[in-house]
Formats: structure tokens, C-alpha cells, sequence
């Protein structure tokens, strides 16, 4: 469970912290948290329906958005420690890091205010511009952040870990369907960020569109 | 502005300090003073060149004016400290630093939203998802998303921090590059593409059945991401998407 955390603890930090190359993104956090415990693909799997979800939800300043690095560790770990063919694995491990998501989401804004608590008690070491001080403040941050990640890492995990294979073993939807309509989900809220994103691109509608038609092709001549 | 920029040259190492600092600008990111903490965290290397050194009056004071409240897009904020450190150097009065670092801000922080947030990340994504969807191996996927997403990064990182280094008060010429003024239309035009070729691919290997399962959802995704997009203002996408999937989730458990 320990390395699990520090892992979330490290792709959390990536979020906003250190060094936001996005490795904290679900289709990598996720596939990273699934190799962890020896299944890549399905962690692969789970990213890419969270990448889907994710895919609107981008880190503008000072914004609240969930925290996907952390939440797609828990989600990748959580997918591919299940027999991922059963049919409740799939929603119940992206379920629980969409929860996951949103309190470490919160977990970030509580950090922030933290953060600028410290800053106006350092605030007479700034104003003489001591630079003991702002390496302090940017060391604190930066060890609050990692703290967090783990943290919430940890206490998903502990949440989590029983539960998703209960939901699992009491599953009476068909897997298959079960699989489609998570999908389904992800692809239309996938969908609608896309619109948000780029209508006001001139032929967005018409690249979309002519994409759309590719990527049906290449499934039915596939 | 009628100082000379680039007076002085920065050693490497300096340089090298100061892009490496960039990576953990938001550090202390908080609501008080945004990154203004860590623009003085990234532009200390360059300031111990300043007369007296490490600890001597200038340093001291020109740290305390950037440790105030700033804000700029986290990859663009190296064109701010590498021109508020070149403002420094060439003994630019701190009133003008002042006026110069409250106009800065915005921009950077509109230019780096459009382009890195709202473009370049979305594009990154859809390219990966479409890798995965083509059957792309889970390091193969991975790799092509982080490569392409960071050649990006880094190479933003480089040219802002050089920029500002160079030009110092001059530097808001360079916001204007064609670049960055028409990147996110090109940008948006592949990824409104690649949209539709990645996500009816995602959604067939997830599914893993047959093409008229993977036909269904995508028709049906596509339907939902309309009245999403349309109705969009009462209720925000994912939220919706969590909510149905517990739903779903209660439903298949209890029933």
C-alpha cells in the first residue's frame, strides 16, 4: 500500500507543483498505476475512459478542477487488480476514481490557502527579501503537495480497496453493456468538451465530422 | 524603454539554475500571491550577479519586489523572470520593473491559456487516445503522449526564459509571434480532426465486442455531447457523468 501512495504522492505533485509534464494525466497515471501491479493494459484501459472525462477539465490557474494524478493511480490500481472481463470492474474502479478525483481536487484548494497562511507569516521575511524565505515557502509547498498526493492516495486505497471487489462480486448487469455504457458516458462528456474547446475554430464542425467518418471506417475495415 | 537589453551575458550555469527553478514555479502556488513566490524563487540564480552579490542591497531589494503577487501561465511565466532578471541586471529603476511586471501578467497568462491548457494538451490527449483505440501497447501509448506533450513543454520553457533574457523590457514584442497569435487556430483544427477519428476508436476497444455495440455508443455519445454542449450552462458534463455512473453503478449492485 505504501509504494502505492508514494506513487500517487509523485504523480499528484505533477498536477501543479513539480514539474507539471503531465505524467499525472489518467492515460498515463493510470497506465503507470496499472504496471505497478503487473497489468499495464488495464490500467491503459481505465486511463483512457478517464482521459476521455479529463479531456475538459484542463489546470487554468487559479480554477477548481479535480485531481486526476493521484485519483488515476487509485483508479489504474483498482481496475487492474480485478479479473478486468467482470462485468462491474470497469465502473466501479472509474466510480471510485472520479470520488477520488474530486476530494483531492478539494484536498488542493485546502493546500492553496495553507500555502498563503505561510506566505503572510513569512510575509515580513519576504518584504526584507530574504531568500531563505522563499525557498522555505517553495520547499514547504512543494512537501505539502507530496504529502497531500499520498495521503489521499492512501486512505482511497484503504476505502476502495474492499469495496470495488464487493460491487464486483454482486454485479448483475451484463458485462459487456456494463463496459458500453461507461464508455458511452465518457465519449459524450469527451464530446462535449470538444465542442467547448473548438467551436469557435473555423470548419471545426466539418474536421469533426470528416474525423468521425476516418474513424468509423477504419472500425468497420478493421 | 530606453535601457539597452542584454548588456550582460548570464553564465550557463545561472541559466541552467534559473530554467530548472521554472519546473517548480508554482511551488507555493497559493491565493494571496498567485506564482509571485516562485518568480522570485526562479529569478534568484540571476540576481546574486547583481552588484554586491548574494545577500548585498540590491539583491535583497529586487527579491522582495518580484516575491510579491504575480500571475502568468506556468510555462510562460520564464518570459516574465528571465525579463524582470534582465530589467535587474541592467539597473532599470524599480519603479518601471513595477509597472513593467503589473503589465506583463495578463498576457502571459491569456497567450499560455489558449495556447498550452485549451490547445496543445487537448491535441496531446486526442493523440494518445487515438493510439490507444489503433491498438497502440499501453508504453507505446504512454510514450507517444509524453514525448509529443513535452517536446512542446520544454521547448516553451527554453525559448520564454531565452526571450525574456534577451530582449528585458522589449520582451511583449515576442507575444506577438505568428505563433502564438495563430497556434491555437491550427492547433484546433487538427484536434477537432482527431476528435472524430479517436474517440468512435477509444470507445471500440474499451467495449471490445463487436461494431454495431462500439456503432451504438458512439451514435449515442455523440447525441449526449450535443445536448451536453447545448444544455451545457445547467450542468456541468462530468458531474452528470458521475452521477449517472453511480446510478448505474446502485442499480447493478441491488438489483
Amino acid at each position: 500500500m505504501l509504494p502505492i501512495a508514494l506513487l500517487g504522492a509523485l504523480l499528484g505533485l505533477d498536477v501543479v507543483t513539480f514539474p507539471q509534464a503531465m505524467i499525472s494525466r489518467p492515460i498515463v497515471a493510470a497506465t503507470v498505476g496499472g504496471a505497478f501491479i503487473g497489468n499495464p493494459l488495464a490500467g491503459l484501459t481505465i486511463g483512457a475512459t478517464l482521459e476521455l472525462l479529463a479531456l475538459g477539465m484542463l489546470p487554468f490557474g487559479a480554477s477548481k478542477y479535480p485531481e486526476w494524478g493521484s485519483a488515476s493511480v487509485v483508479g489504474g490500481v483498482l481496475y487492474a487488480s480485478q479479473t478486468t472481463d467482470s462485468g462491474g470492474a470497469l465502473p466501479a474502479a472509474l466510480l471510485a476514481a472520479l470520488l477520488t478525483a474530486i476530494v483531492s481536487g478539494w484536498s488542493m484548494i485546502r493546500l492553496r490557502r495553507l500555502n498563503a497562511a505561510r506566505a503572510s507569516r513569512e510575509r515580513a521575511a519576504l518584504d526584507a527579501g530574504s531568500a531563505d524565505a522563499i525557498v522555505g515557502l517553495q520547499l514547504f509547498g512543494l512537501t505539502a503537495d507530496f504529502v497531500r498526493g499520498g495521503a489521499v492516495t492512501l486512505v482511497a486505497m484503504l476505502i476502495f480497496r474492499p469495496l470495488v471487489p464487493a460491487v464486483v462480486n454482486n454485479w448483475h448487469s451484463n458485462p459487456v453493456y456494463s463496459n458500453a455504457i461507461v464508455v458511452t458516458i465518457a465519449t459524450a462528456v469527451a464530446a462535449e468538451s470538444i465542442w467547448k474547446l473548438f467551436h469557435v475554430v473555423p470548419r471545426a464542425r466539418l474536421l469533426f465530422l470528416a474525423g468521425l467518418v476516418g474513424g468509423i471506417t477504419l472500425i468497420v475495415t478493421g | 524603454m530606453t535601457t539597452p537589453a542584454g548588456e550582460r551575458r548570464i553564465p550557463t550555469g545561472t541559466w541552467l539554475r534559473m530554467y530548472l527553478r521554472l519546473f517548480a514555479i508554482q511551488g507555493s502556488w497559493n491565493y494571496e500571491t498567485l506564482i509571485g513566490n516562485g518568480i522570485a524563487f526562479a529569478m534568484e540564480p540571476a540576481l546574486r550577479l547583481l552588484p554586491g552579490g548574494r545577500g548585498g542591497k540590491a539583491y535583497t531589494e529586487a527579491l522582495a519586489r518580484h516575491a510579491r503577487y504575480f500571475n502568468a501561465h506556468p510555462y510562460f511565466a520564464g518570459v516574465a523572470v528571465g525579463a524582470l532578471a534582465r530589467a535587474e541586471l541592467d539597473g532599470v529603476p524599480p519603479a518601471m520593473i513595477d509597472r513593467f511586471r503589473t503589465a506583463l501578467g495578463g498576457p502571459l497568462g491569456s497567450v499560455g491559456d489558449r495556447l498550452v491548457w485549451a490547445s496543445w494538451l487537448p491535441l496531446c490527449s486526442l493523440v494518445a487516445l487515438g493510439a490507444f483505440g489503433l491498438d497502440a501497447r499501453p508504453l507505446a501509448v504512454v510514450a507517444i503522449f509524453l514525448v509529443l506533450y513535452n517536446l512542446g513543454h520544454f521547448s516553451l520553457r527554453v525559448w520564454g526564459l531565452r526571450v525574456g533574457l534577451e530582449k528585458g523590457l522589449r520582451v511583449s514584442d515576442s507575444l506577438g509571434h505568428p505563433l502564438l497569435r495563430q497556434g491555437p487556430q491550427y492547433v484546433g483544427a487538427v484536434a477537432a480532426l482527431l476528435a472524430g477519428l479517436s474517440l468512435p476508436l477509444t470507445a471500440k476497444r474499451v467495449v471490445a465486442d463487436g461494431r454495431a455495440l462500439t456503432a451504438a455508443v458512439t451514435v449515442v455519445a455523440i447525441v449526449g455531447g450535443i445536448l451536453l454542449a447545448r444544455f451545457g450552462d445547467r450542468a456541468e458534463g462530468w458531474r452528470l457523468a458521475l452521477a449517472i455512473l453511480a446510478l448505474f453503478v446502485v442499480y447493478s449492485v441491488i438489483r
